[in-house]
């Protein structure tokens, strides 16, 4: 169980607006590549590509060297697995009947085990017979990441899993991120948090106006000259006593 | 509201089951002429060729009763399914055959089909209501989805648009018929089951049959198409494709219903938000005890139009607005209050 995704030469026109123009993404088994960028880059489109979401203006996409087109629905639902940003349920499912929903593409006899690992996972145990519609926006969050877990993919496309944990949530999910790829998953994630990147990633895609300004591993890509352009903000990057880097927006 | 309320299935199907013998049996045996319940029995038992209780019993009973009550649970099932199917589809608990318009549109095609004098072909009518009722629903999905999903003002204004419309071709119909003509209309238009006889039951019965045991594939599906399109196509679901087919199953259920009986509005928006109180939301039991339930009310509803107002009998139709329009607007209030009001 181990998958590969080859993103080439990604463009994506909507309205008139080109949203990518010549973005490539490549993930490997074992590696959590994140997506970087500033407020309407187009870090979730690229993601929405990669996933299968829409016809292509152009470029490619292959998972384990097979296109997206060749795959049926189902076949595809048992490689890959995307986490979207925000999801309203339309009826009042409890926490562990949408953690069920991940097992559709597989309806196997060890559904009953992945949903409750999933949910322990997780760490959402406490509510899974809530309604989805009572929980706060971060435990949402999780669910919906437990739900993700359920489906058991080699490859795992997350749009900003972080963006609404508290430090300490966030934390936890980064180990669980981790352990996804030690077990030899791999893993798109789009990230905010520089620092975040810096510290997890495997490598980082940058984008800017749709466009990739600078891939590689996150020590190299992410410096204060790259950053200042991108996020128009002037932007330091330091290191703490015990070596780790950390980036910080310049104030006066 | 910590933990979600869910009752025991198997509670309430011994309880739907219960419901559903007792008002049965209370319809069989009440009416303008009262079949006492051991001569009912006695008839259930003897079957139609014989007759030891009461010639005019027996007639009673199995040219009237049988045929009305058997049609009642059809289309009561038939319509509290639809109902099901379509919040499904439309991910919207306000969504039902008559509120957005399916089920005018079923009354349209009988309607014109009665006035072109297709009633004159075999099923003539039936197929026009089935298309009317089809094509109304592939407007209204078209129509009330922006970006994948259906807002619930879209929804209910192109209910009001459709259900306009098909008032105007209606009111017009009654304009150009002839007396005969009129009679039919008024059917179609207010919902009863007064003329249900064995040939009515016998053409809804297969429709009926093939749109509920076809509803019976979509309710894992639509299980997971409350995650919305973009999270259901992740987990391997063609939505598209899906969607299109239960708007057929549907249409073919909801306009079986209405060639049968005419319009009768609210069993499908009543029924199935009672049992998802009850059971919650998933569809593997919501269907099944939605069709039960539905069978039941609708033959309350009938026994309520027949006796109220005796020997005059109310439009079914008409009871079950009276009921249903209340409960409608209490649905709206609080879907409106659960989405945080809308503009």
């Amino acid at each position: 169980m181990s998958a590969s995704l080859s993103a080439r030469n990604i463009r994506v026109v909507r309205g008139g607006t080109v949203l990518l123009d010549g973005v490539d993404l490549e993930v490997r088994a074992g590696e959590l590549i994140a997506v970087l960028g500033p407020n309407g880059a187009g870090k979730s489109t690229l993601l929405g590509a990669a996933a299968g979401d829409f016809a292509l203006s152009s470029g490619s996409v292959d998972i384990n060297g097979r296109s997206l087109a060749d795959y049926a629905p189902r076949d595809l639902a048992r490689v890959r697995a995307v986490l979207p940003q925000q999801i309203t349920i339309s009826f009042p499912f409890t926490v562990r009947e949408i953690v069920a929903m991940g097992r559709s593409p597989w309806l196997n006899d060890d559904d009953d085990a992945r949903i409750t690992a999933a949910i322990q996972r997780m760490d959402v145990a406490s509510l899974a017979n809530r309604t989805y519609q009572t929980l706060s926006v971060g435990e949402q969050a999780r669910v919906s990441m437990a739900r993700v877990l359920a489906q058991d993919t080699p490859l795992l496309l997350l749009d900003e899993p972080t963006a609404v944990l508290d430090i300490g949530q966030q934390e936890r999910f980064l180990a669980i991120a981790r352990s996804l790829v030690d077990e030899g998953r791999a893993v798109v994630a789009v990230l905010h948090d520089l620092n975040v990147a810096m510290r997890y990633a495997t490598s980082v895609v940058v984008l800017h106006e749709g466009r990739c300004v600078a891939s590689g591993s996150p020590q190299t890509v992410l410096t204060p000259a790259l950053l200042s352009n991108v996020y128009h903000q002037k932007i330091q990057v330091t290191t703490t006593a015990d070596g780790r880097s950390v980036i910080l927006p310049e104030r006066h | 509201m910590t933990t979600a309320r869910r009752t025991n299935v198997s509670a309430v199907g011994i309880f739907l089951a219960a419901l559903f013998a007792m008002t049965a049996l209370l319809s069989l045996a009440t009416g303008a002429f009262r079949i006492p319940l051991g001569d009912l029995l006695r008839i259930i038992v003897d079957g139609p060729a014989r007759d030891t209780v009461d010639s005019i019993a027996h007639d009673v009973f199995w040219q009237v009763r049988l045929p009305r009550v058997v049609l009642a649970v059809v289309v009561g099932a038939s319509l509290a399914v639809a109902g099901v199917l379509m919040q499904g589809i439309f991910r919207n608990p306000l969504a039902e055959p008559a509120t957005v318009g399916v089920s005018a549109g079923a009354a349209v095609g009988a309607v014109l089909a009665i006035i072109v004098g297709l009633n004159q072909l075999p099923l003539g009518v039936q197929i026009a209501a089935f298309l009317g009722g089809t094509l109304s629903t592939a407007l209204v999905y078209v129509l009330s989805r922006t970006d994948g999903k259906t807002e619930v003002v879209t929804l209910i204004l192109t209910g009001i648009a459709i259900n306009a419309f098909a008032g105007a071709v209606i009111g017009f119909a009654v304009f150009v018929a002839d007396d005969d003509e009129i009679r039919s209309v008024t059917f179609w238009s207010l919902g009863t089951l007064g003329l249900a006889t064995w040939k009515a039951v016998g053409v809804v019965i297969p429709l009926a049959i093939v749109g509920l045991a076809a509803s019976v594939g979509f309710s894992r599906v639509l299980d997971t198409l409350a995650l919305g399109d973009r999270s259901a196509g992740h987990l391997g679901i063609k939505v598209e494709r899906v969607r299109l087919q239960a708007i057929a199953v549907v249409g073919l259920l909801a306009s079986s219903a209405v060639a049968a009986t005419g319009m009768i509005a609210f069993v499908g928006l009543l029924v199935p938000h009672i049992m998802r109180l009850v059971l919650g939301p998933r569809h593997r039991h919501l269907l099944w005890t939605s069709a039960v339930l539905g069978a039941s009310v609708t033959l309350l509803a009938d026994l309520a139009a027949r006796t109220l107002l005796s020997p005059a009998e109310l439009p079914l139709g008409v009871v079950t607005a009276l009921i249903g329009a209340p409960f409608f607007l209490l649905l709206l209030r609080s879907t409106r209050r659960s989405q945080g009001g809308w503009a």
